[in-house]
């Protein structure tokens, strides 16, 4: 049995004058219907990148890509990385959806919110304007939008952030798609829009059964709404797995240090915030070895030098649940224990 | 937005008004006396004093202005007995080098400069944008190069090389004929004569403005083109054609209305170099030759007055398009 959105070995690379930045390497994760995968990692550890792919949004001429994105639709499967750029972008809005970090600048200042849902919709479906216009109002009325009906001819500058990326949301479900991206949807946002915001995601994904891949700084949303948690670092998957044992038996030094950063009400721990110590690898030149190693604090715990030898492979830790690291899980557990 | 524009109106009046003081105040410190020039070279005290009094510059200055700004409204009559004449509202003054009132004059001028700025306009925005918009979408490539080339060659070469460049060019082609090139020709009773008659002060004209044009417009369309709802759109499924045409042209071209309609209210107070290689007896060319030659005050006043109105006027037309393309600028 496939996934709906199968990702296999997806690499994105940007030749520079510098080198080749290589931005996702060899990246592979599916996702289901109804299901919710979050992809995390610091700024330029991949996360976007690779989903731009997925939607086929990054400049032909600029990138080199490489692997399988396999959407297994009705009609049979469909490799959107080798597909005619036709089908691919009659994918776009219909069979996948994306909505982006900053909702500001995201709307076409120039058109009423109800034109640019309009325009999705008139785009992927036989009908007229009218008809077009009354899916707006629909779709606006589903997202929250009060007085949908009369607001729907408001331009981007009349409704408040948390508004728009709801419209943005209204925007990316006009035509009931199967997978939707969600790029940082909250990171613009006000700590209470942020909420609402995520609450709504959920709740329309139940109602549209859809895929959804949440990309996000944000490990609170993670266990809020994901059910399924990739971590990327330097343009690789370092671990994957269910959310809870994930955040619960980390597998991997970097999760564990994401984890530890997360800023805490109910443990005071005489106010510094633990933190990673150094600064992502140059996607240029990374590190030999596992790029995370030289900021890695259980390094020394592996014996030898092998980290600074060998990239570990992604290997099974536990059930169901990956991580790129030489420790194995019980290693792991005695080193923090050790104070790693 | 009734009031908006009333509002902006009353506020262009007050300038002009403003504008005349101004004027008036510089042609009081002028060491010229336009009596003295009007009589020419063998002129007696009391011919330089009758011409005074007939020119009503035997007053203060303040008197002289108010009489101006009278005029304006009700029409000025000059001198008395037989040599009386009457310029009819609304009158800008009487010129004397050209024995004729400065309404008439700036009437009979204004033709030349309305049509080199119109036909002008259009050739250079037709250039401008459609280069601009040609280079911004090949960008890199040789076309893009190619347009960066006529960029940089039309906006650092002067309009008087351009323009005698254009004139020999036409001269060799028989196209210009010096003797019938001031006289003004009707596009209506005679289109191809307008035509070849200007033709050739619009391509000059025209070549600047249409490498800066060029410039603009590529510069807007690639910024535009890596705004965030540019990437919304494709996300939607929005064709490359689609999103050019729609959504980036919508967005790159509107803050070019501010340069087209402020340019091309410019031009309309004269394009001097232009008007004077061609013969083109325009606004600029008369306020060249008023200034240079004849020291006309008052025609140096009327064209000025003509000149900064359309300035005033198309700034207000400006932010009124601007409001009408751009929904976040609200008029309140």
């Amino acid at each position: 049995m496939s996934s709906f959105l199968e990702v296999k070995n997806l690499s994105v690379a940007f030749p520079t004058e510098d080198g080749i930045v290589q931005a996702t390497n060899e990246v592979t994760f599916s996702v289901d219907l109804g299901q919710t995968l979050a992809i995390v990692g610091e700024s330029g550890s991949g996360k976007s990148v690779s989903n731009l792919a997925i939607m086929g949004l990054h400049n032909p001429k600029s990138t080199r890509i490489s692997g399988q994105a396999i959407f297994n639709l009705e009609s049979g499967p469909i490799d959107v990385l080798t597909a005619p750029t036709e089908t691919v972008r009659k994918m776009r809005g219909s069979t996948m959806s994306m909505i982006f970090q900053d909702p500001m600048s995201s709307l076409h200042p120039f058109f009423t919110i109800g034109n640019q849902i309009a325009e999705s919709w008139l785009l992927h479906n036989e009908g007229g304007k009218k008809e077009a216009r009354a899916r707006a109002i629909e779709m606006l009325d589903l997202v929250g939008i009060p007085s949908a009906d009369r607001r729907v001819d408001d331009y981007p500058h009349q409704f408040s952030g948390g508004m728009r990326q709801r419209a943005m949301i209204a925007m990316a479900l006009v035509n009931n798609p199967k997978l939707l991206i969600a790029d940082e949807p909250t990171t613009a946002l006000d700590v209470t829009i942020q909420a609402q915001i995520i609450e709504l995601i959920k709740q329309v994904q139940k109602e549209f059964n859809m895929a959804v891949i949440l990309i996000t700084h944000d490990l609170g949303v993670v266990a809020e709404v994901a059910d399924h948690i990739n971590v990327m670092y330097a343009g690789r998957l370092v671990e994957t797995g269910p959310v809870d044992d994930v955040f619960y038996n980390s597998d991997h030094p970097y999760t564990r240090g994401l984890l530890n950063s997360i800023p805490r009400v109910d443990s005071f721990h005489g106010g510094r915030l633990s933190t990673i110590p150094g600064q992502p690898p140059s996607l240029i030149h990374l590190p030999n070895g596992c790029s995370f190693q030289p900021r890695c604090s259980y390094a020394k715990h592996v014996f030898g030098n092998k980290c600074e030898i060998s990239m570990p492979e992604l290997s099974q830790k536990a059930a169901n649940h990956l991580a790129r690291c030489h420790l194995s899980e019980a290693e792991i557990i005695s080193a923090t224990k050790a104070g790693a | 937005m009734f009031k908006y524009v009333s509002r902006r109106l009353a506020y262009a009046i007050f300038l002009l008004f403003l504008l005349s003081i101004v004027v008036y105040l510089i042609f009081g410190l002028l060491p010229i006396d336009p009596a003295r020039i009007s009589c020419g070279v063998h002129c007696s005290p009391a011919t330089v004093l009758g011409n005074r009094h007939r020119l009503g510059l035997d007053v203060p200055l303040y008197e002289q202005w108010w009489r101006f700004i009278c005029g304006i409204f009700a029409g000025r009559t000059y001198g008395d007995g037989a040599a009386q004449f009457t310029c009819p509202a609304p009158s800008l003054g009487y010129s004397f080098p050209h024995n004729e009132c400065v309404t008439n004059v700036i009437a009979g001028a204004f033709p030349f400069t309305l049509s080199l700025a119109i036909g002008a306009f259009i050739l250079w925005m037709t250039i401008g944008v459609s280069f601009g918009i040609i280079a911004a979408r090949f960008r890199g490539t040789f076309i893009d190069k190619a347009a960066t080339a006529f960029v940089l060659i039309g906006s650092s070469l002067p309009t008087f090389i351009v323009g005698l460049l254009v004139y020999i060019a036409a001269f060799l082609m028989h196209w210009i004929d010096p003797i019938s090139q001031g006289l003004w020709v009707s596009p209506f009773s005679d289109p191809f004569g307008f035509f070849k008659n200007f033709i050739f002060p619009w391509i000059t004209l025209a070549l600047a403005f249409a490498a800066i044009y060029t410039r603009l417009t590529r510069g807007n369309v690639i910024e535009t083109s890596s705004e965030d709802f540019i990437r919304t759109a494709r996300a939607k499924g929005v064709s490359e054609r689609r999103i050019l045409i729609k959504h980036n042209l919508r967005t790159s071209l509107a803050p070019l209305v501010t340069n087209a309609g402020l340019d091309f209210g410019g031009l309309l107070g004269g394009a001097i170099i232009t008007e004077s290689i061609f013969q083109l007896p325009g606004l600029g060319m008369i306020s060249l030759k008023a200034v240079l030659h004849d020291y006309d005050l008052p025609l140096i006043m009327g064209t000025t007055l003509v000149a900064a109105t359309f300035i005033i006027l198309f700034n207000l037309i400006v932010d009124l398009a601007y409001a009408y393309l751009d929904p976040r600028v609200r008029i309140a």
